[in-house]
């Protein structure tokens, strides 16, 4: 394929240097000398803020509502965070903060188009603008904020690494595993940390990398690698998928930070804002005790200018976004607010049921703590 | 030279042909140029947007990965350059093998298909439909999940004399290099000049006398002499056997040399699918020599074996090495599907890099410019080989 577009170039580039020498000997020196002309081709550059340039400066709110719906990068295989049922729809933790910024926008959280991405395709995916956001269980680093052209807009969900064995292995700590293969998802922090943590304390380790959650604990599964590692919440997720969960035990030890939130592209402060505060919406109408049953209650009646600002009886908090004033009622009547959403995907009734711990808000002894809405 | 053309009429140059065919040209180039240096144009502006102007200063930083499997010393300390390099070795590793496995198997298939003996001719003939109708990816990953991750754990691996089969791949005893295997080395190098040597001679020999000497016998005996002789002459042996074994505790066959299952899957799939193509590449260039030469052969007494070695193979192999070289340059592209079955090739390694570095374009250019040269170095041996063939064409 490559070969055949050079021979192509390489072939235009005779056919117009040839020319070129033809059209220069058309009326032939008597000398024979041979006329070199260079031909210097002038070419039409596209006009600032063109369309096939999704990054510039691009206005991604306005795109959004031109196209009707929001383009969401998200997880289909990791059951309780971002998963495709059978019925084709999308469910997870994940998917409901997509569905949260689609009620923000649009009053109407099924106003989301869900593009499932592996873990290594979907820094390309945003760069490129093929997806509007990335809600995708996707580690905050320096890295990835500075080198990846992605803009972190806030932490959903604190989580650390670990490690799936198999209980019959009898394997308790991570110096039980020197010598072992670990099966690990490519392109993800877990693959780095893995190689940090074992070089660190000397554990001699075999990686073996795939590229879908359902390959990498597929070969867990088949008894191809010892363990299986990834951030503890995808343990819990994956292990429910598993033929035989019980047979699988989340070793103690948490080998890194996994703060997992929304990702957007660099270089659009606004459409930042508008997932960031979407986000801090949901804490805060948890820390208000508003949810997707009261709101309305709550709205006709409140006295609380905090809670009347937030949901815009009060000033203009959503048109400083470049929403609706009632963005956030919108995000609380139609998705809830943070505890309704963690417990419809992680909580005590769902098979991925993961303590709230860290998530908790910080009047709880967590630490989701949002900004004021002021 | 008296005769001189009829006076042409002026045409105006806007119907002369020749004119509007070099219009044309430069035409279509100014086309193409202007939308590749737009397109070029648009990339580099949406990558400065990002903040991720082209370079590739990147290669230099730590990459932080660990690889799999590696034929060349790697850590995470290393940059993402050698963290490639270990991937295009690994590349290298498995095309290499599967060409030479591939050609082997190949020509058995063919010459099969061909045998008179029903049995034989049909079993190949099964075995080319078989695998040619079979998507190779679909193929790869059956033969991994389905072979090669359904044998014994370590501790009940399967054996075969001292080779073993286990869920962490298939054993071998093997040779450590020693302290003489530097010298060994140079020996080898020794025997291969004196062998290229032998060949020369012998050859010139044949030319004055016009009794050609079996060149493709003595060549490679003197080779292989000298290397006998070598390494019982050294002081020690150059290489010291190791021999695999069932572990007592732990996760892996002590000794040995272990080859992972996903080399293992990836390789022989590999074989088995391409010799089917070579295996038919074959039998056509075989079919291609007129069965009157068949006959002459008989009739002048060589038998069957004969026949096929001196008279059939050396005309069929200019028929062959063209397609020949399509079927290997295909086995090495097909190497990258490697990724579904988790072999760090090229491809693996490529994607891991740009989603720890962001560098996409910048890997992709360079990920295409080592398939492509891989391809034209093919290419160019295959044709150098093809030229030298055609040369006993009289
Ligand atoms: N939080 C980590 C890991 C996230 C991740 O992708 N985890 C894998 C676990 S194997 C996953 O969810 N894979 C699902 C898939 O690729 O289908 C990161 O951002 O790099």
């Amino acid at each position: 394929m490559q070969r055949k577009w050079l021979a192509i170039f390489a072939v235009l580039m005779v056919f117009s240097l040839v020319a070129t020498a033809c059209s220069g000997g058309a009326s032939p020196a008597p000398s024979g000398e041979k006329v070199v002309e260079t031909v210097i081709v002038t070419v039409e550059v596209p006009a600032e803020g063109g369309e096939a340039a999704p990054a510039m400066g691009a206005n991604t709110l306005q795109t959004v509502k031109d196209r009707g719906k929001v383009v969401c990068g998200v997880n289909s295989s990791v059951p309780g965070f971002g998963f495709l049922n059978e019925d084709g729809s999308f469910s997870g933790f994940d998917i409901d903060f997509c569905k949260a910024l689609a009620a923000a926008i649009f009053g109407d959280p099924t106003k989301v188009e869900y593009r499932p991405l592996t873990a290594k395709e979907r820094f390309t995916a945003l760069q490129t603008g093929e997806i509007d956001v990335l809600i995708r269980n996707t580690t905050w680093t320096l890295t990835r904020d500075t080198e990846l052209g992605a803009n972190f807009t806030a932490t959903t969900f604190y989580d650390g690494q670990g490690f799936i064995v198999r209980k019959e292995s009898g394997i308790k700590t991570l110096e039980d595993l020197n010598g072992a293969t670990i099966c690990v998802g490519a392109g993800t922090t877990t693959e780095l940390n893995l190689a940090d943590t074992f070089a660190a304390r000397g554990i001699d380790y075999t990686p073996l990398v795939f590229e879908t959650a359902d390959e990498t604990t597929g070969a867990y599964e088949e008894g191809r690698c010892d363990a299986y590692t990834t951030d503890k919440s995808g343990l819990v997720a994956r292990r429910t998928v598993m033929a035989n969960p019980d047979d699988h035990v989340i070793l103690d030890e948490t080998i890194s930070k996994e703060p997992l939130g929304p990702v957007v592209r660099h270089g659009d402060d606004q459409w930042y804002d508008i997932v960031q505060w979407t986000v801090y919406a949901t804490f805060t109408a948890e820390e208000f005790g508003i949810t997707s049953a009261n709101v309305d209650d709550i709205k006709a009646s409140t006295e609380n200018p905090s809670v009347k600002k937030m949901l815009g009886l009060e000033g203009d908090m959503g048109q400083k976004l470049g929403l609706s004033n009632d963005w956030a009622y919108n995000i609380i009547k139609y998705v809830g607010n943070y505890a309704e959403i963690y417990n419809r995907n992680l909580g005590p009734d769902t098979p991925t049921y993961i303590p709230r711990g860290l998530n908790s808000l910080y009047t709880d002894g967590g630490i989701l703590y949002a900004p004021p809405i002021r | 030279m008296s005769a001189h053309a009829p006076e042409q009429p002026d045409i105006p140059f806007w119907r002369d042909e020749r004119y509007l065919n070099i219009l044309a040209q430069i035409l279509v180039f100014a086309i193409v140029a202007g939308i590749l240096y737009s397109l070029w144009y648009n990339m580099n502006r949406s990558l400065e947007a990002l903040g991720l102007p082209l370079s590739l200063k990147f290669l230099k930083i730590t990459a932080s990965f660990d690889i799999g499997e590696k034929l060349i010393s790697y850590t995470r300390e290393d940059t993402y350059l050698r963290a490639y390099l270990v991937g295009v070795l690994n590349t290298i590793q498995v095309s290499v093998l599967g060409i030479i496995f591939a050609s082997i198997l190949g020509i058995i298939v063919g010459v099969s298909r061909l045998s008179t003996n029903w049995i034989v001719s049909r079993l190949a003939g099964a075995y080319v439909e078989l695998f040619r109708n079979i998507p190779l990816l679909v193929f790869l990953i059956f033969w991994y999940q389905g072979l090669f991750l359904k044998f014994p754990d370590v501790r009940d691996a399967l054996r075969l004399g001292d080779i073993y089969f286990s869920k962490r791949g298939v054993a071998f005893p093997w040779g450590i290099p020693t302290e003489t295997f530097q010298a060994y080395l140079y020996i080898l190098g020794f025997g291969l000049i004196a062998a290229i040597i032998v060949g020369v001679v012998l050859h010139k020999q044949g030319e004055k006398t016009g009794r050609m000497p079996l060149i493709g016998f003595w060549s490679p005996l003197t080779w292989i002499v000298i290397g006998i002789i070598g390494w019982f002459v050294l002081p020690q042996a150059p290489l010291s056997p190791t021999i695999p074994q069932l572990p007592e505790k732990g996760f892996n066959i002590i000794g040995g040399r272990v080859f992972s299952p996903e080399f293992m899957a990836l390789l022989s799939g590999l074989v088995l699918y391409t010799a089917a193509f070579i295996g038919e590449v074959v039998r056509a260039g075989i079919q291609a020599v007129s069965k009157g030469q068949t006959e002459a052969a008989r009739a002048l007494g060589l038998n069957g074996f004969q026949t096929l070695r001196l008279i059939v193979f050396p005309q069929a192999l200019r028929v062959i090495v063209p397609p020949l070289t399509s079927q290997y340059l295909n086995l090495t592209k097909n190497s990258s599907l490697a990724i579904a079955i988790g072999y760090p090739d090229i491809v693996h390694v490529y994607g891991t890099i740009i989603n720890q570095s962001g560098r996409a374009v910048e890997m992709t250019a360079i990920m295409m410019a080592t398939y492509l040269t891989f391809s034209l170095l093919t290419s160019a041996f295959m044709n150098w080989y093809n030229k030298r063939i055609r040369l006993v064409e009289r």
